[in-house]
């Protein structure tokens, strides 16, 4: 028997903003549990929230960027359920009326490009955190609490564990390009919960769904996705029956875990939030926002690829970032090679912040000085080997390369009338390797080279160090 | 009419657990209210449209701006046990779901 697969995916993405969703408290990160609430965050008696508009933009953002459509008349809802991190016993959401729906993004998997599509997005409040020890007792810092989330909602169009994967990765980047969230899994700013579901092909309706909770990377969802396929498989094939169930990824075993089985829908009783009047978003504020979003990452690859002449792999490593992307841009707007700039951004650059676990904006380079070094070493000014100096120099302080190989005397040599007696001198000395090249051994040339680039101190340009020597040496 | 059944459901989601005469008696005093509640519909609402408020405000926002946190030490003054800064609460049972 053969099966098909359908997958959802629910994307909760911190949205970045100063204060939380409907109190005034500051969004931190990482503070003394509970320092950084207030009476609305804990649900004391008598607080009325307050809707952030910093925050309901930055959803707009998101559901514009996403290709969705902005919901004109829209209201908050309450969702009820008991648990400690959650003081007021209800969540602050939305859900008759989401923020945007019918969206899309656009995913490639072994070169074949899918639409997936989203159902919809909405706003709502984050809730605190828990700490289970041993002790018998929980603990909860409400330091997350009201913290702005977009959730993001996939419709059943993902068919496979790596479409899954794609699908994430694009999101991120786009929701990254938009600046309304860090959308970090290592950091908690973006959560994914999946659920999975296979039927004989041909089958109308879905089979029943597994879910899978608390993931916190794209590879974890794709090897808990790509497990639980083949566990319903089995299941099924041996004439069993999946059950609605919770389940839970183990990286280390490699399968997934029983959580808890689900009897009956939740019970959520949703109902308008009272204490919150309605949003109505004007055609204006749409507007707004949407004159106001970066080019998206996937309109940047194509101008890099066909303006640029940018290999599709690099220009999609250039775009994992707004930052990167950004930076790559403004070097070549300071009149850098594009192709120059994007192999040391992909090759130094990326290789000194991951070695020091630094991002971009924590490094003193600028697109200026790294466009003035490539231009130095296109002009023959200084040679790639001593680019790396200055590239150590440049992006470590905020030196202007021009001025720096001066000031150091790293200018490469390359006036011939220079060169020519150092050569000379070096092939007076070395008659030896004369022989050995006469006699067929181009080894001899390296190590003549290598004698002249310690005459110079390194500084020889070492193309017309060659061209004069081939010269010079055909003389003796 | 409600049932006892739902009542007994919602009383669960609720948290709240009752002896079977009250389930009796709170059924009963809840069918009344909804009795009450059901007169309602003999108004006709055909035209009118469907609203999730009275007061008649929209977009009332406040800009994205943070002010301090309230001191916690005042804040936990509520919190019957604590550790640190911490609140203390009974044990989770499903320790998994977070």
């Amino acid at each position: 028997m053969n099966f098909e697969t359908t997958i959802g995916l629910e994307v909760h993405v911190e949205l970045k903003t100063k204060s939380k969703m409907f109190s005034p408290a500051p969004v931190t990160y990482g503070q003394e549990p509970n320092t950084e609430t207030n009476v609305i965050d804990w649900g004391f008696p008598g607080v009325l929230p307050s809707i952030n508009r910093g925050a309901y933009q930055l959803g707009i953002m998101v559901a514009l960027a996403l290709h969705a459509d902005v919901t004109r008349e829209t209201h908050f809802d309450r969702k009820n359920y008991f648990y400690p991190d959650n003081p007021k016993a209800y969540q602050i959401t939305q859900s008759e009326k989401p923020l945007g729906t019918n969206g899309w993004v656009e995913i490639e998997v072994n070169g074949k490009k899918k639409k997936i599509g989203i159902a919809e997005l909405h706003v709502e409040e984050d809730a605190g955190k828990n700490q289970h020890e041993d002790d018998g007792y929980s603990y909860v810092d409400l330091n997350r609490q009201g913290t702005p989330l977009v959730e993001i909602v996939s419709k059943p169009d993902i068919t496979s564990p790596e479409e899954a994967y794609a699908y994430l990765e694009t999101l991120r980047q786009i929701v990254q390009f938009t600046g309304a969230s860090d959308v970090k899994m290592e950091e908690g700013s973006m959560r994914v919960d999946t659920n999975l579901s296979i039927r004989p092909i041909g089958q109308k309706h879905l089979g029943t769904k597994t879910e899978i909770k608390n993931l916190n990377s794209f590879v974890h969802v794709r090897d808990g996705l790509a497990f639980e396929e083949k566990r319903q498989q089995s299941v099924l094939l041996s004439g069993g029956e999946v059950r609605q169930e919770t389940r839970r990824w183990d990286p280390d075993a490699k399968e997934t875990i029983l959580m808890r089985v689900k009897e009956g829908a939740d019970d959520y009783r949703y109902f308008p939030e009272p204490d919150l009047p309605p949003v109505t978003v004007s055609q204006q504020w749409i507007d707004e926002v949407q004159a106001s979003l970066p080019q998206p990452p996937a309109e940047r690859r194509e101008h890099y690829i066909k303006d640029w002449g940018i290999p599709a792999y690099d220009a999609g490593v250039l775009t994992q970032t707004k930052e990167m992307s950004d930076f790559f841009e403004a070097t070549v707007a300071q009149g850098a090679d594009a192709k120059q700039a994007s192999n040391w951004l992909m090759g130094e650059v990326s290789g000194y912040l991951n070695a020091k676990h630094m991002e971009l904006g924590q490094v003193a380079l600028t697109p200026e000085h790294l466009a003035g070094m490539i231009k130095l070493i296109g002009d023959g000014t200084i040679s790639s080997k001593m680019a790396k100096k200055v590239f150590k120099e440049i992006i470590q302080h905020d030196t202007d390369p021009d001025h720096w190989v001066r000031e150091k005397g790293l200018i490469q040599l390359s006036d011939p009338a220079k060169l020519t007696p150092i050569i000379s001198a070096v092939l007076d000395n070395n008659q030896q390797s004369i022989d050995d090249f006469k006699a067929g051994k181009d080894r001899a040339i390296g190590f003549l080279v290598g004698q002249i680039m310690k005459q110079t101190h390194g500084q020889a340009n070492p193309k017309v160090v060659n061209q004069i020597l081939m010269t010079e040496i055909k003389k003796r | 009419m409600i049932s006892k059944d739902s009542v007994a459901h919602v009383a669960s989601l609720a948290k709240l657990q009752f002896s079977e005469a009250d389930l009796e008696k709170y059924t009963d005093q809840l069918a009344e209210i909804l009795d009450m509640v059901e007169q309602l519909e003999q108004v006709s609402t055909k035209d009118v449209p469907v609203t999730t408020q009275s007061i008649h405000l929209e977009n009332v926002m406040r800009p994205d701006v943070a002010k301090p946190a309230e001191p916690v030490t005042e804040l936990l003054k509520n919190v019957p046990t604590k550790k640190g800064t911490l609140i203390q609460v009974p044990a989770i049972i499903d320790k998994e779901d977070d």
